[in-house]
């Protein structure tokens, strides 16, 4: 691990707008770590020759991050170049990445990179990753990863995918598009609520609730061949949905025996077995990265609050105790925090809560936080929040420093689901 | 050979017409093919189906709303008529089936409210089912707060929104 450059400065306010051409998803920059690494970085061999500039991906992936300080090294550097890594580091750099892109005879595209270390002077890493054309932005992005791990020692979630639900007029969309905002994907159209959405553990579906048939009907979408499944349409309501690790079962909240209700349903939507057993409403199950537990809302003792139960149904364990509204439990995947959304004086906002020691943390200061969802390395919170009048999305870090806003041009952006680590 | 003289073809034809004249006897069995009612088989009687009371705009029937007051889950006694009103056409009209949509207010998460919603629902259902509607012709579900009927984030939507609506 390199050793960081201390900045003094807590987190920093920094409005940057970075408005990329193309996207549909705005991301401006609103806060970034207290430690952020420098790392020169190179514009890579005959980049222009593919449809996306490799390098200036790299560059905004690790600018949002708030983890990295970019230094511009105003040239072409190649994995081929010769580099002097003792001149970098006087100009203040901590790492050097430099690269190249070639077009192979079979028309992909064959991206090359190293990462140094200036300090140690020497190499990191180096990945050589060749891919379609329409998947250039994905070797950029997994370059990014690439340098994040190396230098911070956590696995980078720029390859990543996330999903959300737009409200345009009348029409609600489902809709996937890298962690960057870039590459926007709509999965569905309809004009009534989609809500729920949550993405299968291998990242090949998005499971769903539908108001199609005039009652809310949970449905599982292959986003690929675009065919979809019904996972619960019992009599009554069928909602929140949560994948098993295993990707086989579903956790939902059925009110088929008249009061909402904790069940496992096969995905295909056979055998639904009910586990949770209340007089109240018991909603929202999530489970356990482990597969093992499962966390889910009730209000059995008069208000909403986070309860945590086997995943083979029994004894239910009351988790949060602080405030008279806790709800949308999500856990982070070393299942050592609790995201969620708590209500205090009125106002709806983001709190995490360590499972070792109690201790709780707001992480927000909007008032009308919904959904959150942890990035698969465990390290953000992206979560549903209204800015303006408008829906919109937000990325925290889990330490409550870097802070992002994602926006739609038009519309409203909610439900937002981030998706897992993807070969 | 004598000529018939005008006289006698006179009276042979008073004679003819006089026979024609002669009343059939009232007392000679007639057959009756009709059963014991006389009413014409191909007669046709009209039945009113825009007289179904579903469809008055003025009738009792059309108000289907139950309004629920913050935090509550029970029908309140001014609605209680609104639901009898249902259940009578629903027991007259056994085919008809309904689905009945919960909703909430916009505060609060998206889930939560949906089961919320749902107990209100669940409440008309009850009121009906008391009356002896039985479930095959009903479904109580939730739209939560998902389609708001008024919009914005203040006393009068609140008010309107925190409603379950009886559907055919």
């Amino acid at each position: 691990m390199i050793k960081t450059s201390f900045l003094r400065s807590f987190a920093i306010l920094a409005l940057f707008v970075t408005s990329l051409a193309h996207a549909q998803l705005r991301v401006e920059i609103a806060g970034v770590g207290a430690n952020q690494i420098p790392v020169a970085i190179a514009t890579f061999g005959d980049e222009s020759l593919a449809p996306h500039q490799v390098s200036a991906i790299i560059k905004a992936d690790l600018l949002r991050s708030g983890y990295f300080k970019v230094i511009d090294t105003g040239s072409v550097l190649t994995e081929n170049s010769a580099v002097n890594l003792a001149d970098w580091k006087s100009r203040g750099a901590d790492a050097l990445v430099v690269g190249s892109v070639q077009r192979l005879p079979d028309g992909r595209f064959d991206v090359k990179y190293r990462l140094f270390d200036t300090n140690k002077g020497t190499q990191l890493s180096s990945l050589a990753l060749a891919n379609q054309p329409q998947f250039i932005r994905v070797s950029a992005h997994k370059i990014a990863d690439d340098i994040y791990e190396k230098l911070t020692g956590i696995r980078g979630v720029f390859a990543t995918r996330v999903a959300y639900v737009t409200k345009s007029g009348k029409e609600f969309r489902l809709e996937i598009a890298d962690s960057d905002g870039e590459g926007t994907q709509v999965a569905l159209r309809s004009n009534e609520p989609i809500i729920s959405p949550a993405w299968s553990p291998d990242g090949t579906k998005v499971a769903y609730v539908s108001f199609e048939n005039k009652k809310p009907v949970v449905y599982i979408q292959d986003l690929v061949s675009r065919k979809r499944t019904v996972a619960a349409n019992f009599k009554g309501s069928n909602s929140a949905p949560s994948w098993a690790p295993d990707g086989n079962r579903l956790a939902v909240a059925l009110s088929r025996d008249g009061l909402t209700q904790v069940y496992v349903v096969n995905a295909d939507g056979t055998n639904p077995r009910r586990l949770s057993n209340s007089n109240g409403i018991d909603t929202e199950p999530q489970f356990s990265a482990d597969g093992q537990s499962i966390y889910f809302t009730s209000d059995r003792s008069g208000g909403p609050q986070i309860y945590k139960m086997s995943s083979n149904g029994g004894e239910a364990r009351r988790v949060t105790f602080s405030g008279g509204y806790n709800i949308s439990p999500r856990i982070s995947p070393d299942g050592k925090f609790l995201a969620y959304i708590s209500r205090r004086e009125g106002k709806f906002q983001l709190f995490t809560l360590d499972l070792n020691n109690g201790q709780e943390q707001r992480l927000s200061d909007t008032v009308k936080d919904e959904s959150p969802s942890f990035s698969p390395n465990g390290k953000y919170l992206m979560y549903a929040t209204e800015s303006g009048r408008r829906g919109t999305l937000a990325v925290v870090s889990v330490d409550g420093q870097v802070k992002q806003r994602l926006t739609t041009q038009a519309g409203d952006i909610r439900e937002p689901t981030w998706g897992p680590f993807m070969k | 050979m004598r000529t018939i003289t005008p006289v006698v073809i006179l009276s042979t034809a008073m004679l003819l017409a006089a026979c024609s004249s002669t009343k059939l006897d009232d007392k000679a069995p007639v057959e009756d093919r009709t059963g014991s009612s006389s009413v014409d088989p191909r007669s046709v009687g009209t039945v009113n189906a825009s007289n179904d009371p579903l469809n008055d705009p003025q009738g009792v029937l059309a108000k289907r709303s139950v309004y629920f007051d913050l935090d509550s889950y029970v029908v309140k006694p001014e609605y209680q008529q609104v639901v009898a009103n249902h259940a009578k056409y629903l027991q007259n009209n056994r085919t008809r089936k309904i689905i009945i949509q919960g909703n909430t207010d916009d505060r609060g998460g998206a889930e939560y409210n949906l089961a919320l919603g749902q107990k209100r629902a669940e409440a008309v259902r009850k009121s009906l089912s008391l009356l002896g509607i039985p479930e095959s012709q009903m479904e109580a579900v939730s739209l939560g707060k998902e389609k708001p009927k008024a919009l914005g984030s203040d006393e009068a939507a609140w008010t309107e929104n925190r409603r379950a609506d009886i559907v055919y």
